[in-house]
């Protein structure tokens, strides 16, 4: 499928990789550098800005608005945490089934909600973000999800008698995943199928005339952000040890929102800032008022909107100049949500 | 049978409050295509100044019309700083600004009035239950409020020159344009209008569930359901699938669901709608041309 391949892009392949191979040295750098609560804040960071990829590609990348993320993330969460807790498995295990069923849960909510525009999307996923909680608390499911109390698990310690303590491993084994995650978003979203999402979003009646299969490209880009957020839920699990009701709110699935937005729509490194604000802004406004955060967080999120629409990540771009421009893929400065 | 009586009748009264809300986010859609994700933390606001107002000294009803002189106010406020820069934006940084709002508002209320779970004074309290102990007296009069409020909309806009201009702003803003309507303006009426509506709601409901700062979540989540299910371009449909939606709940939480799932069956009816019947009960299906 011919879709206009720059013959510059081609050229400057090989610099993105080695510059992404470079940024994941320096992901892994603070397992030694950083210790103790900080250290937990940046898996933290790590965590959430890999359920923000997943948001990413969905919004960012493919123009399907979701509000609803949050319950993607709560079921990974609580797909791991039950098979730790009731099942006895080992984390690292975990990973893959709790993957595998927010995939279906995706490709299942995802499904009705194709059949219109993208406002219809954006409803029936808040409306999801707002009954996650109660869906969780409900006493059918107690034996497994503790209901109210919600699971506890342990924190996994370091294997094969590594010189390293539990927040250290946990940081690396997290940002391992994110690395692998990243990377593999990297290549999908620059490969055929990724050029696809795009041109669904940018111009879905010329795309589907050149034969690409909307709906279902729609649901599967749909799949996998859902699965990617869900890993990314399953990872929160194992790095808080513990998961309730309360903790996946509404407002999980309104900060993984704002952090794509700041971080910057459809930027696989905007991800990544989008990432560090959500967990360190807060923390700073929080020394203002309870309340504050949330006043904080609205007003950002309406100021990038209207002064840095593409985010932190169009920021840098644009101060990078022309240089950066040129190996960085034009297709992803263009950002248009519908 | 008594028992059911008495759900359809709370139903209703709680339908009505689903459906004013309905009738606020269709409002704002039916002019803008969008749909105001921070319309119940809005109203919460409302009901809040409402309170501070009542607690001020002044009598109930003063307070009333003045939280929606100032609700009115602040949708205009709203519209004209917020949104009408971002007009021709794409849907998400629409959805983003919403969602802004939401955040703003919600937490607003908790800074300014604490997260404290406050009483709210209902005027039809005296009345006690009413028609053989069916019905109570806030449940009737907030029925009979809303049900005033939903007439009144209708009147000005079925006979109002302002309301024919606001439907012809909404219809078809380019034509409305040529004929000398400020098409601008009359979207922030709507707006204006909308907060105000929701603000009834707000204030009509509180007695009910108490006040606090997330209030209306789940009665937005109602509204919408209620909008879809009566079709959300058509504001009566709305409105009666707000007071459907109302029946449901309570009909459904009573004999079917539980209490502990009353949200989830708001996600349940929408995602039924958006199946079975895309454009509502009393919505036109909308044919795209290519």
């Amino acid at each position: 499928m011919p879709v206009a391949t720059a013959p510059a892009r081609a050229e400057s392949r090989p610099l993105v990789p080695l510059a992404i191979l470079g940024l994941a040295l320096l992901a892994l750098a603070p397992t030694f550098l950083v210790e103790g609560y900080r250290l937990f804040q940046l898996t933290l960071a790590v965590i959430y800005a890999v359920a923000i990829l997943g948001l990413n590609i969905v919004t960012g990348y493919n123009g399907q608005i979701s509000l609803g993320h949050g319950a993607f993330y709560a079921v990974g969460a609580y797909a791991t945490a039950i098979m730790m807790a009731s099942f006895g498995m080992p984390y690292w295990a975990t990973l893959p089934i709790a993957a595998l069923i927010c995939a279906g849960l995706g490709y299942a909510i995802g499904f009705p909600a194709l059949r219109l525009g993208g406002l219809y999307l954006a409803l029936t996923t808040f409306a999801l973000a707002v009954a996650v909680p109660q869906i969780l608390k409900y006493h059918a499911f107690e034996e497994w999800t503790g209901g109210v109390q919600g699971v506890f698990i342990a924190k996994p310690d370091a294997p094969f008698g590594l010189p390293l303590n539990a927040d250290q491993w946990l940081y690396l084994f997290t940002t391992v995943i994110a690395v692998a995650i990243f990377l593999l978003s990297w290549n999908l979203l620059r490969s055929r199928i990724g050029r696809a999402m795009m041109a669904i979003r940018d111009q879905p009646i010329a795309a589907e005339a050149m034969g690409m299969d909307i709906a279902r490209l729609k649901t599967r880009t749909f799949a996998v952000s859902a699965m990617i957020t869900g890993i990314a839920g399953a990872l929160s699990a194992i790095a808080v040890e513990f998961v309730s009701p309360d903790s996946f709110s509404v407002m999980l699935s309104i900060t993984l929102f704002v952090g794509m937005v700041v971080g910057g729509i459809a930027s696989i490194l905007g991800a990544v800032f989008g990432g560090l604000f959500v967990v360190f802004v807060p923390n700073l406004a929080e020394e203002i008022s309870k309340a504050a955060p949330g006043v904080i967080y609205g007003v950002i999120l309406i100021l990038f909107l209207f002064i840095l629409p593409t985010g932190f990540a169009g920021f840098l771009r644009r101060l990078a100049g022309p240089l950066l421009r040129r190996w960085r893929d034009g297709a992803t400065t263009n950002q248009d949500g519908r | 049978m008594d028992g059911l009586a008495h759900q359809l009748v709370a139903g209703i009264a709680t339908g009505g409050i689903y459906a004013a809300v309905a009738l606020a986010l269709v409002m704002i859609y039916q002019a803008t295509h969008h749909v105001n994700f921070a319309q119940g933390e809005m109203a919460t606001f409302s009901t809040y100044i409402a309170l501070t107002l009542i607690q001020a000294g002044l009598p109930y009803w003063v307070a009333f019309l003045a939280t929606l002189v100032i609700s009115f106010v602040l949708g205009v406020v709203i519209e004209r700083v917020l949104l009408r820069p971002v007009h021709d934006a794409p849907v998400l940084t629409h959805v983003g600004i919403f969602i802004g709002l939401l955040l703003v508002f919600s937490n607003l209320s908790g800074w300014m009035f604490d997260y404290t779970v406050k009483a709210f004074p209902s005027p039809f309290e005296a009345g006690g239950p009413m028609l053989g102990g069916l019905v109570s007296g806030h449940e009737l009069g907030s029925t009979a409020v809303t049900l005033a409020v939903l007439l009144l909309v209708f009147l000005f806009f079925r006979y109002t020159s302002l309301g024919l201009a606001m439907r012809a702003a909404a219809y078809n803003p380019v034509s409305a344009r040529l004929v000398g309507i400020r098409v601008g303006w009359m979207l922030a009426l709507g707006w204006g209008l909308a907060a105000a509506i929701g603000a009834v709601a707000g204030i009509m409901i509180a007695p009910v569930v108490f006040l606090e700062p997330n209030m209306m979540l789940g009665i937005l989540l109602y509204a919408f359901a209620g909008a879809l299910l009566g079709g959300i371009d058509n504001p009566g449909g709305a409105v009666l699938g707000g007071f459907a939606v109302g029946v449901i709940e309570n009909l459904g939480g009573a004999y079917l669901v539980g209490t502990e799932l009353k949200l989830t069956l708001a996600l349940v009816i929408i995602i039924a709608v958006l199946l079975i019947k895309p454009s509502g009960l009393f919505g036109r299906v909308v044919v795209s041309r290519v």
